[in-house]
C-alpha cells in the first residue's frame, strides 16, 4: 500500500513537473505568428493600416481553432523601407514571426521581399502596386495578392475601349512609374482597337496646378483622359477636372491607380464619372456583402474594407488553410514550403470568390472596371461604384512568360 | 587657406584641451562609456537596430560639425547622406565593389557634391544659406527620382553586404555590427579631432564673430568650405554604411524630411556638443523603432518630444547634463 502510494506520488510529482514544460514546448511549436506591416500614419493609412489588422483578425476568427494558436503583431512602417526592414528583421529573429502581410508602398514591398527570401518566411503582399514582385524580383516566398500595375493598366485600358472609350490622352507623372503606366496602358488601348491622341508629362513630385495640362488634354478631343500618376497628383487632377467641368462635357477620366478611399476623400460630387479598376468592391455580390457585414462594425470609422484590406483577409485565410494541411510545425520550418502548399491549393473566400495562385506567386481573380456614381445615383454611404466591365481571372493579369520571373524559367 | 603657423597661433581655451589625448576628463569618461556601450550593446539590443542607430549617429555628428562648430544651418544634408547611400549601393551591387571601397566611393561623391554646393552656399548666411542648401538638396532629390541607376521610387534593392577587404563575410549581423561600430568610431573621433585642431579653433572663431576672424587675416570662406566638404563626406559615409546594412537605398534618404530629421536629432541631443548628436540620434531612432507598434502616434510623440526639448531643454539632453555638471561634453 505504502509502496504504491509512494510510487504514485513520485510519478504524480514528475508528471506535474513535466506539465508546464510540455505545454511550453507545444506552444512554442504550434503558434503561428502573423505580422501586419502597413502604413498606419501616412498616405496609405485608410487603404491598409489599422483596417488591415482588423481584417487579419477577422480571418483568424473565422478560421477558428484548428489545433494551433495564431498570434497577430502589427507595426507602422511609416512608408520607410529601412524602418520596415528593421521591424521585419526583429520580428523574424526575435519574435518568431512566420508571415508578413499588407506591405503597402512598392519600395517597402521590394525590400521586404528580399529579406523574407533570405529568412525563408512568407510574405503575402496585398498593398503594393509593383508588378516586379511577380516579375524580375519574384521569389518562392512571396505571393502578390490583390492587384498590380500591369493589371490596372490592362483592365482600365482594354476594358475602357470595349466600353466605348476609344480615344485617349494621357496626363503622366514624369518619372519611371508614370512612364511605365502610360506605356503599358497605351499598348492595351491600341491592342483593343483604340487610339492614343497624345500625352503630356507633368513634373514630379510637386506639381499642384494641372490646369494647363487638363486644357491640353481637353483640346485633343480625346474621349478618355488617362491619369498615369498616383496619390496627390491623381486627386488634384480629378478635382481640377471637375472644376473645369470636363466630366460634364462627356470626357471620361480614367484613374490608373485610384482606390475607393480616394473616391471617398474626394466625394461623389467631384469624383463622379471617374473610371477605375479594383479587384474587390464591398457591394459586388452576395458573398462580398456578407463578408463586409461581418467585418464592417470592427473597422475604423465603420467603413467597408478596401481591396487591400480584403486582400489581407483573403490571403491570411488561405495561409491558415495551408498551415492546417501541412501542419503548423512544417509551416514554421519553411516559408517556401508553406507558399508552395498555398499555390497547390485553390483559393476560395467571400471577398474574392474562387481563385488560384500561379507559380510566379501571382494570385488570380477577376478585375472589375467601375465608374463612380453621380451623387443622385448613390443610395447611401460608400455606395460609390457601378460595374462597367469584368475581365476574367485568366486574362486579368500579366501572362507568366512575359514577367521574366526566374522561378518560371527554371 | 591660412598657413599652419597662423592657425596654431590661436590660444586654446583654458583647461579643456589638456586632458588625456586632447580630451577633457569628462569627455574622456564619456568616450569610455560610449565605447563600452558599443562593445556590450549588441548582446542586449538587436544588432540591426544598433547599426541603424550608429549610421544616424554618424550622420548627426557630421551635421553637427557644421551647425555646432561653424554655425551654418544646412537644411539639405539628406542630399549627401542619400547620395552616399545610392553610390555605395550601386557600386557594391552593379560593379561588385567590396564594402569599404563602395563606402569610400559614396563618401567621395558626397564630398564632391559638398564642394560644389558648399562653394555656392557659403556666400550667404543664416536663412539664405539654409534655403540654398535646401534648394540644392531638392535638385538632388529630383535627380534621384529620374536617374535610371537609382531605380526611382523602387530604389536599389538587394545590395550585397559583401566581404570586407574581400576576406571577412559581413552577412552575419554581428560581423557587420563590428564593422559599422568601427566606422562610426573612426568618424566620431575624426569629428572630435577636427573640432579640437587649430583648424577647428578657427571654425569656432568664425562661428562667434566672422568679421573679426576676417579682420585677423583668416580667409573665412575657405575654412567654411572645407568644413562643409568634410561634413558632406561624413554624411556620405553614414549613408553608404546604412545602405549596406539594410541592403537598400531609397528615396527616403534623399527626401527633405531626412534633412529635417537630422536637425531634430542634433537639437534633441545638444547643438555644439560632441556627444549630443549621438544621443539625439539614439532617441529619435529608438522612437521610430520601438513606437512603430503604436501606429500613428509615432509622429505625434516625436513632435511632442521636440516641443518639450525646445521649451525645457534648450541646450538639448547632453547640453543640459553638461551644464548641470559644469563640464564640457
Amino acid at each position: 500500500m505504502g509502496e504504491v502510494s509512494r510510487r504514485s506520488v513520485v510519478a504524480g510529482a514528475a508528471g506535474i513537473a513535466a506539465l508546464p514544460l510540455a505545454r511550453a514546448r507545444a506552444q512554442g511549436q504550434s503558434t503561428i505568428k502573423i505580422g501586419v506591416l502597413g502604413d498606419q500614419s501616412g498616405t496609405y493609412r485608410d487603404l491598409g493600416g489599422p483596417g488591415s489588422v482588423v481584417c487579419v483578425k477577422q480571418a483568424i476568427e473565422e478560421f477558428g481553432a484548428q489545433g494551433f494558436a495564431v498570434e497577430v503583431l502589427d507595426a507602422d512602417h511609416q512608408n520607410k523601407p529601412d524602418v520596415a526592414v528593421t521591424i521585419a528583421r526583429q520580428w523574424f529573429d526575435r519574435d518568431g514571426v512566420d508571415m508578413i502581410t499588407d506591405g503597402t508602398t512598392s519600395s517597402v514591398a521590394l525590400a521586404l521581399n528580399q529579406l523574407v527570401k533570405e529568412k525563408n518566411k512568407v510574405m503575402l503582399n496585398s498593398g503594393a502596386a509593383t508588378s516586379d514582385l511577380t516579375g524580375a524580383q519574384c521569389t518562392a516566398n512571396t505571393i502578390h495578392w490583390t492587384y498590380d500595375t500591369w493589371m490596372l493598366a490592362h483592365s482600365t485600358g482594354a476594358a475602357m475601349v470595349r466600353a466605348g472609350g476609344d480615344s485617349w490622352f494621357f496626363i503622366t507623372a514624369d518619372y519611371a512609374f508614370g512612364h511605365a503606366l502610360e506605356r503599358d496602358t497605351s499598348e492595351f488601348v491600341k491592342q483593343a482597337g483604340g487610339r492614343v491622341l497624345g500625352q503630356v508629362r507633368t513634373p514630379f513630385p510637386g506639381t499642384t496646378d494641372f490646369s494647363s495640362f487638363l486644357l491640353q488634354a481637353q483640346s485633343s478631343r480625346a474621349k478618355v483622359i488617362g491619369l498615369a500618376n498616383a496619390g496627390a497628383d491623381t486627386t488634384n487632377c480629378i478635382k481640377q477636372a471637375a472644376e473645369f467641368g470636363l466630366t460634364r462635357r462627356g470626357v471620361k477620366l480614367a484613374g490608373l491607380l485610384v482606390f475607393i478611399t480616394d473616391v471617398h476623400a474626394l466625394g461623389l460630387q467631384t469624383a463622379q464619372g471617374l473610371v477605375l479598376t479594383e479587384t474587390f468592391y464591398w457591394d459586388l455580390n452576395d458573398r462580398t456583402r456578407a463578408f463586409t457585414s461581418r467585418v464592417r462594425s470592427k473597422m475604423p470609422n465603420q467603413s467597408p474594407p478596401s481591396m487591400v484590406q480584403a486582400g489581407v483577409y483573403s490571403a491570411t485565410l488561405h495561409y491558415l488553410k495551408a498551415v492546417k494541411e501541412m501542419g503548423a510545425a512544417a509551416a514554421k520550418a519553411s516559408g517556401a514550403e508553406a507558399v508552395a502548399r498555398m499555390k497547390a491549393m485553390p483559393t476560395d473566400d467571400d471577398a474574392f470568390g474562387p481563385g488560384s495562385i500561379r507559380a510566379d506567386g501571382r494570385c488570380l481573380h477577376p478585375a472589375y472596371l467601375f465608374e463612380v456614381k453621380a451623387p443622385n445615383e448613390s443610395r447611401g454611404a460608400y455606395d460609390y461604384y457601378k460595374l462597367l466591365q469584368t475581365t476574367p481571372a485568366d486574362e486579368a493579369f500579366r501572362p507568366m512568360n512575359q514577367g521574366g520571373c526566374p522561378l518560371v524559367r527554371s | 587657406m591660412a598657413s599652419e603657423t597662423t592657425a596654431g597661433a590661436i590660444p586654446t581655451s583654458a583647461g579643456e584641451e589638456q586632458g588625456i589625448w586632447g580630451y577633457s576628463r569628462a569627455q574622456f569618461v564619456a568616450l569610455i562609456v560610449l565605447a563600452g556601450i558599443l562593445v556590450v550593446g549588441p548582446y542586449f539590443l538587436y544588432p540591426v537596430f544598433l547599426m541603424k542607430l550608429l549610421c544616424f549617429a554618424l550622420f548627426a555628428c557630421a551635421f553637427n560639425l557644421l551647425i555646432g562648430y561653424v554655425g551654418l544651418l544646412s537644411f539639405g544634408h539628406a542630399a549627401y547622406f542619400g547620395m552616399g547611400g545610392y553610390i555605395a549601393g550601386y557600386t557594391a551591387k552593379a560593379w561588385g565593389f567590396t564594402p569599404e571601397v563602395a563606402i569610400l566611393a559614396g563618401a567621395a561623391i558626397a564630398a564632391a557634391q559638398g564642394a560644389v554646393f558648399g562653394w555656392i552656399a557659403i556666400r550667404r548666411q543664416g536663412i539664405y544659406f539654409a534655403m540654398i542648401t535646401l534648394a540644392m538638396a531638392q535638385m538632388v532629390y529630383f535627380f534621384c527620382v529620374q536617374a535610371p541607376f537609382t531605380g526611382g521610387e523602387d530604389g536599389i534593392q538587394a545590395i550585397p553586404r559583401g566581404h570586407l577587404f574581400g576576406l571577412i563575410d559581413l552577412h552575419d549581423d554581428m560581423a557587420m555590427y563590428w564593422f559599422v561600430a568601427a566606422v562610426f568610431l573612426i568618424g566620431f573621433l575624426l569629428v572630435h579631432r577636427i573640432i579640437h585642431s587649430p583648424y577647428g579653433q578657427v571654425l569656432k572663431a568664425i562661428r562667434e564673430n566672422e568679421p573679426r576672424a576676417t579682420s585677423l587675416g583668416y580667409r573665412t570662406d575657405d575654412y567654411k568650405l572645407v568644413a562643409f566638404i568634410l561634413s558632406a563626406m561624413l554624411a556620405g559615409v553614414a549613408g553608404g554604411v546604412k545602405s549596406l546594412v539594410f541592403g537598400i537605398a531609397t528615396l527616403t534618404d534623399v527626401h527633405w524630411s531626412m534633412s529635417g530629421e537630422v536637425v531634430l536629432m542634433t537639437l534633441v541631443g545638444g547643438l555644439g556638443t560632441v556627444f549630443g548628436p549621438v544621443i539625439g540620434a539614439a532617441v529619435i531612432v529608438a522612437m521610430q523603432n520601438y513606437l512603430a507598434e503604436m501606429g500613428a502616434w509615432v509622429t505625434v510623440i516625436q513632435g511632442g518630444i521636440f516641443v518639450i526639448c525646445v521649451l525645457a531643454f534648450r541646450r538639448g539632453i547632453i547640453g543640459e547634463i553638461a551644464n548641470l555638471l559644469r563640464v564640457k561634453l
